[in-house]
């Protein structure tokens, strides 16, 4: 559905100019629900403004839908849905009009425009406030109007930045659950994302973008699979660095990150590790915070594929 | 044909919401009103029962220019609200989502124009319905030329606070080098040199000529020309604003 190659976008700043995206190579299937995970200015709105032609790419190619990105801007836009981060709907106006409206804008006859326009207010359940102005409408009200109006005209594959960023915990499961009805009606859906937990839940395949290039591409299991063994968090209140010294060339460790006021280590056998591990750090006088055991989560994906921690930078 | 359609397709939907506001018609229109109301009877003593024919086409030229030159406000609303990054991932034609928002502020500013020249009747103007149509058309050339540059303006500045300082410094000079407040003809030699290079001091020179029937006036013409050509390229570097990367 979607084939990108080296896409690269640079912005002009005061200071010079900044490459936001260099050189994104992606492969998205039919069907999928696609995530793009990363931290706040990675390059994904970029990317995905790239793609659904509102910003002209400086390199690279791509292809959506069977259509050449940079060849046929317009038969793309007519084939894909896009619904931006920041909303999209009038204040003064309901979301019946802005459907239709948009319908319109697709190319529908008036009444084509009306039927679509119900089917979408049926299947996000905004009977009861379609016909009320926008400005009345909840947070998580207005981004499903959002994404109605991006699935208007039925395309094969929709875009979305950021579809739960500012929700509550009801509204995003509600979102996901639109998402993944989405998918099970085929189409694809390529979203973007700085939750870990939703690229867990929600998405088919990920690929993680920092600093403007994919760093990992996979099923989310497949992903926390190339991080063997378990993670050992260690919060300490002194000698971050020594412990890591003292760490330094056991058998069982994989690799070590230190932290802020701590460390964490992938060892093999989190259970054997354990003991061990305390029992070094005891005799050099460490005094621990707290102690951790788990298996791999995206987190720990991103980490070891970036050097950080997203939900450090997400902080 | 696609075009027209999709013209008339955002002119429709910028209408309704105008209408559903029509308190800033009004608002626009309350200048030229204070103007023709309070300024008026100044120019009446100067220069005799003949002030008011030159007077209110002055005034309508200066209707037209502020009444579009401000509606880049507008757009940055929309921007803002992502309703235009939501219409730019249609098919829609580039150019539609300028014209179809310029026809709506040109038939604003015709109405407005109607208004004014209805309401200047009882102070003694009068004028014959053919110069009347040529003028309003000059003024819709006006409102195209400058609603087009407003609206690509506000798409690069995408701020009001940079706009409104910006209008207003381009528009005041404009409005003192025209000949709409005291005739040209007064100026010192090198002010009107300088107001040569104005375009719509043609503007004003061509509709102060329809209003007292002067048909063969060249500046009728010519500032025809002017402004249609000047409209013209403001149209093309607008619509390309409309077309580029704009969030």
């Amino acid at each position: 559905m979607i084939e990108t190659r080296a896409l690269r976008k640079s912005f002009k700043t005061r200071g010079g100019s900044v490459e936001a995206v260099r050189g994104v190579d992606l492969s998205v299937g039919d069907g999928e629900v696609f995530g793009f995970l990363g931290p706040n200015g990675a390059g994904k709105t970029t990317t995905l403004r790239m793609l659904a032609t509102l910003l002209e790419p400086d390199g690279g190619e791509a292809t959506l839908a069977g259509v050449d990105l940079r060849r046929q801007p317009g038969e793309v836009r007519r084939r894909i849905g896009y619904v931006a981060q920041g909303g999209a709907t009038w204040d003064d106006v309901t979301a019946r009009e802005e459907l239709v409206l948009q319908g319109r804008l697709y190319g529908m006859s008036k009444a084509q425009a009306r039927e679509r326009a119900a089917a979408a207010i049926a299947g996000f359940q905004l009977d009861s406030l379609a016909d009320r102005k926008c400005k009345t409408y909840s947070g998580g009200q207005r981004r499903r109007v959002d994404i109605a109006l991006g699935i208007v005209h039925q395309p094969r594959l929709l875009f979305l930045d950021e579809p739960t960023t500012g929700l509550d915990p009801q509204s995003r499961a509600y979102m996901w659950d639109e998402i993944r009805r989405l998918r099970d009606e085929g189409m694809t859906v390529f979203l973007t994302t700085h939750y870990l937990e939703e690229a867990d839940a929600l998405c088919d395949r990920i690929a993680i973008i920092d600093h403007g290039q994919v760093v990992a591409e996979g099923t989310p299991a497949d992903l926390k699979r190339e991080i063997a063994g378990d993670v050992v968090t260690l919060g300490m209140t002194n000698r971050v660095a020594d412990a890591a010294t003292v760490l330094k060339g056991e058998p069982y460790l994989r690799d070590a990150e230190q932290l802020e006021s701590g460390l964490r280590l992938y060892v093999d056998q989190g259970a054997t590790a354990m003991p061990q591990i305390m029992r070094a750090l005891d005799a050099a006088g460490v005094e621990f915070a707290s102690v951790q055991l788990h298996r791999p989560s995206l987190d720990d994906v991103f980490l070891a594929k970036t050097g950080r921690s997203l939900r450090e930078d997400a902080a | 044909m696609k075009l027209l359609r999709d013209t008339w397709l955002v002119f429709a939907r910028s209408m309704s919401l105008t209408l559903r506001q029509p308190v800033w018609v009004v608002v626009m229109l309350m200048q030229p009103l204070f103007f023709l109301l309070l300024f008026g009877p100044l120019l009446k003593p100067l220069f005799g029962d003949d002030a008011y024919k030159t007077f209110v086409p002055s005034l309508l030229v200066m209707l037209a220019m502020f009444s579009t030159m401000f509606v880049g406000f507008g757009l940055i609303a929309e921007l803002r609200a992502g309703v235009i990054e939501r219409m730019r991932v249609t098919p829609v034609s580039r150019l539609a989502l300028l014209l179809g928002r310029a026809a709506r502020d040109i038939a604003v500013l015709l109405f407005q124009a109607v208004v004014l020249v209805l309401l200047a009747i009882p102070f003694g103007l009068s004028v014959r319905a053919g110069p009347l149509l040529l003028t309003l058309a000059l003024l819709a050339v006006i409102g195209l030329l400058c609603t087009s540059l407003s609206y690509a303006v506000s798409l690069i500045l995408r701020s009001e606070d940079a706009l409104a300082p910006l209008a207003n410094a381009v528009s005041q000079p404009l409005l003192l080098l025209s000949g709409i407040l005291l005739p040209l003809s007064l100026a010192p030699k090198w002010l009107q040199t300088i107001a040569n290079f104005n375009p719509f001091a043609w503007a004003v020179d061509a509709s102060k000529a329809l209003f007292a029937g002067r048909l063969s006036d060249d500046s009728i013409w010519q500032s025809g020309i002017i402004l249609g050509v000047l409209a013209l390229l403001a149209v093309v570097w607008s619509a390309r604003q409309f077309a580029k990367g704009v969030r």
